[in-house]
């Protein structure tokens, strides 16, 4: 038998891969933009303590509630004014996309490692095993997420650790039911077969040998729910269980916000505005890396 | 059918125990000592502790106090709030309604908007009016809502003075409640301009409720919509001559509404959520509020049972929603 087939390296294979993928990305505008503002704002967060102005917490005891520059009583050193306690907003806001990202990574991070492995049990094993996961799933999803989130917090107590892991165990029943129903639909397949009579053990059946090919749908799930962690552990800080002053953190800043509301329309607005902006984004990004990914939308 | 029902009511059965499950281990897996929870901050003597202990039932084994609960709770008993010290079902039922009727308002508005921006964005794919409504759906699905709610109170209440801060009604009109829904009971006192007062504190926190489901059902509308009008029987119709009002009105529109109307009905999960946020906000004296207020109070008998209520009712509404599914749609129910 005469070998006719051109030997590829694995890197060639990558490189190949990502570019289709980046093709079908780039078909998508929005993605484009969404995945810019994204790296403008890990590049921010990452920057922070040379771009920010000012020291996130340093109080400016003359200038209290100063308005943005462009307004009658805005000062040029704070371009979007100051708080009721005279800290910069601007880096405060530039600070505050550290917490954001941090909470996403983290957040998405634990709900994914936690997901993958039930998922991939119950997914793989089936029987008793599938039952009793997927009933306990289905009671974690039974509860509002940010009920559920609030209530974890209130037993675990207010505060940026406690939020993130509240609302990882909140998410992590989405990625287990996703891992399963992808593991489910592969198990099946002839390689793996293949690779079980060759000899491969369970561990190596489950993570090497079905996993790679159940990340698709993880990985726009994992970018959604960044999206939804950025938005949830904001509002837990609005609510005063999250991060708790003076973290600048936006959704706690929100909060701090509130009274000033019909005083001081700039310490309630930007602070929104960066979590939209954020949200939307990633949600941008998400929508394109659907589009990438996901086989079937694909216009070949 | 009776089968599809009951096999549906069956699978509820473990999912309702997990969640009562849940709600026992609440309290028990709170930092500190149960019984000096449920005696409030003043804390008590030793004789009163061992009183309070034996009337909790916490002198039992575990799994008899789990037992005694679930008895308790199929007779209804839902425990008492230790702030206001009545019974937790009562002040349930009398927040109820707020809720309910601005979830209802929010996701009437959701839908009459939602659903013929969706169809008519999927019709035009590709037009300006397409890109622009996705692309403010997606801005709607990304919405702080927390935010918004204080921007719109900012404009329509601050600035404009149009709207009314918070509460569901000026405090110049008293009735008594005879449904709990205040639109209806506003027009049933026959007060002059109860009603037009009782709308100008409804409008903001339900434009604020319905954002996201708004922004979700445009989405699903628009796509379920495409994928209807790429089916044969579609280009069946179109290739029979039939007008393309026909052609979209009774063949797409319907076929796409199955899966649309399913998103509709699994909003309420996101309505209670967005609750808890929009009548904080607006101080509407609802469910939400409550568990936020109580969350706060530690008033841990509220949470505890108020968690139950809430994830008790989202389960009975999405098996509502998987019956009418199954109705409106047979292929499921013969699976």
């Amino acid at each position: 038998m005469t070998d006719t087939s051109v030997k590829i390296s694995d890197s060639a294979i990558r490189r190949r891969m990502f570019k289709e993928f980046w093709f079908y990305f780039s078909q998508n505008r929005g993605a484009v933009i969404g995945l810019a503002v994204f790296v403008l704002l890990v590049l921010t967060a990452v920057f922070a303590p040379i771009l920010a102005p000012h020291e996130p917490t340093h109080q400016f005891r003359d200038a209290l509630l100063a308005p943005p520059f462009w307004q009658t009583g805005g000062r040029p050193e704070f371009l979007l004014g100051t708080d009721a306690v005279g800290r910069d907003m601007l880096s405060r806001l530039i600070f505050g996309a550290q917490y954001s990202l941090f909470i996403g990574i983290v957040v998405v991070a634990i709900a994914l490692t936690g997901g993958i492995i039930i998922g991939l049990l119950a997914g793989y094993f089936g029987g008793w095993v599938d039952a009793v996961i997927m009933r306990v799933m289905d009671v974690v999803l039974a509860f509002p997420s940010l009920l559920l989130a609030l209530v974890l917090v209130a037993i675990l107590g207010p505060g940026l650790t406690n939020a993130m892991i509240a609302i990882a165990i909140v998410y992590q029943p989405h990625f287990a039911r996703l891992t399963r129903a992808a593991v489910m639909g592969e198990k099946a397949r002839e390689y793996v077969t293949a690779a079980r009579v060759a000899g491969a053990g369970n561990m190596r059946l489950m993570f090497k040998t079905i996993l790679p090919n159940c990340l698709a749908p993880l990985i726009v799930q994992a970018t959604l729910s960044f999206s939804s962690a950025v938005l949830d552990s904001a509002a837990l800080g609005f609510l005063g269980m999250g991060a708790q002053p003076p973290a600048s953190e936006w959704g706690t800043m929100l909060a701090e916000a509130r009274e000033f509301i019909l005083r001081a329309w700039w310490v309630v607005t930007f602070p929104g505005l960066a979590i939209l902006i954020s949200v939307l984004a990633i949600n941008l990004m998400g929508d394109g890396l659907r589009d990438a990914l996901d086989p079937k939308l694909k216009r070949s | 059918m009776i089968k599809f029902i009951f096999s549906k009511l069956l699978y509820l059965i473990p999912t309702m125990l997990g969640i009562t499950l849940v709600a026992f281990g609440f309290i028990r897996l709170l930092p500190g000592d149960p019984v000096l929870l449920m005696a409030g901050e003043r804390g008590v003597s030793p004789e009163r502790y061992a009183q309070i202990s034996a009337q909790l039932g916490y002198d039992q084994p575990i799994w008899h106090q789990y037992l005694s609960y679930l008895g308790d709770l199929l007779h209804g008993d839902l425990g008492h709030s230790i702030v206001t010290k009545k019974p937790v079902l009562a002040e349930f039922l009398t927040l109820f309604p707020a809720t309910v009727e601005l979830a209802i308002v929010a996701i009437i508005i959701a839908t009459l908007i939602g659903v013929p921006v969706g169809v008519l964005a999927a019709i035009k794919r590709g037009s300006w009016f397409d890109q622009i409504s996705m692309t403010g759906a997606l801005v709607g699905f990304s919405m702080p809502i927390f935010w918004w709610g204080l921007l719109l109170i900012i404009f329509f209440s601050g600035i404009l003075q149009w709207t009314p801060v918070s509460g569901r009604i000026s405090l110049m009109y008293f009735f008594p409640p005879v449904t709990g829904f205040m639109l209806i009971d506003s027009l049933l006192s026959g007060q002059k301009g109860a009603f037009l007062s009782a709308v100008s504190h409804l409008i903001l926190p339900s434009i604020v409720l319905a954002t996201i489901p708004l922004a979700v059902i445009a989405r699903q509308t628009r796509s379920a919509m495409l994928e209807v009008m790429g089916e044969d029987y579609v280009r069946t119709a179109k290739a029979k001559g039939l007008s393309m009002r026909r052609v979209i009105g009774v063949h797409a529109l319907r076929n796409a509404m199955i899966p649309v109307i399913t998103t509709i009905g699994l909003q309420v999960g996101v309505l209670m959520a967005g609750a808890i946020l929009t009548e904080t906000i607006f101080s509407w004296p609802g469910i939400g509020k409550w568990m936020i207020d109580s969350i706060s109070r530690r008033d841990y008998p509220v949470v505890q049972s108020g968690l139950l209520l809430i994830a008790g009712i989202v389960m009975i509404v999405n098996l509502i929603v998987d019956l009418t599914y199954g109705l409106i749609n047979p292929r499921i129910r013969h699976k």
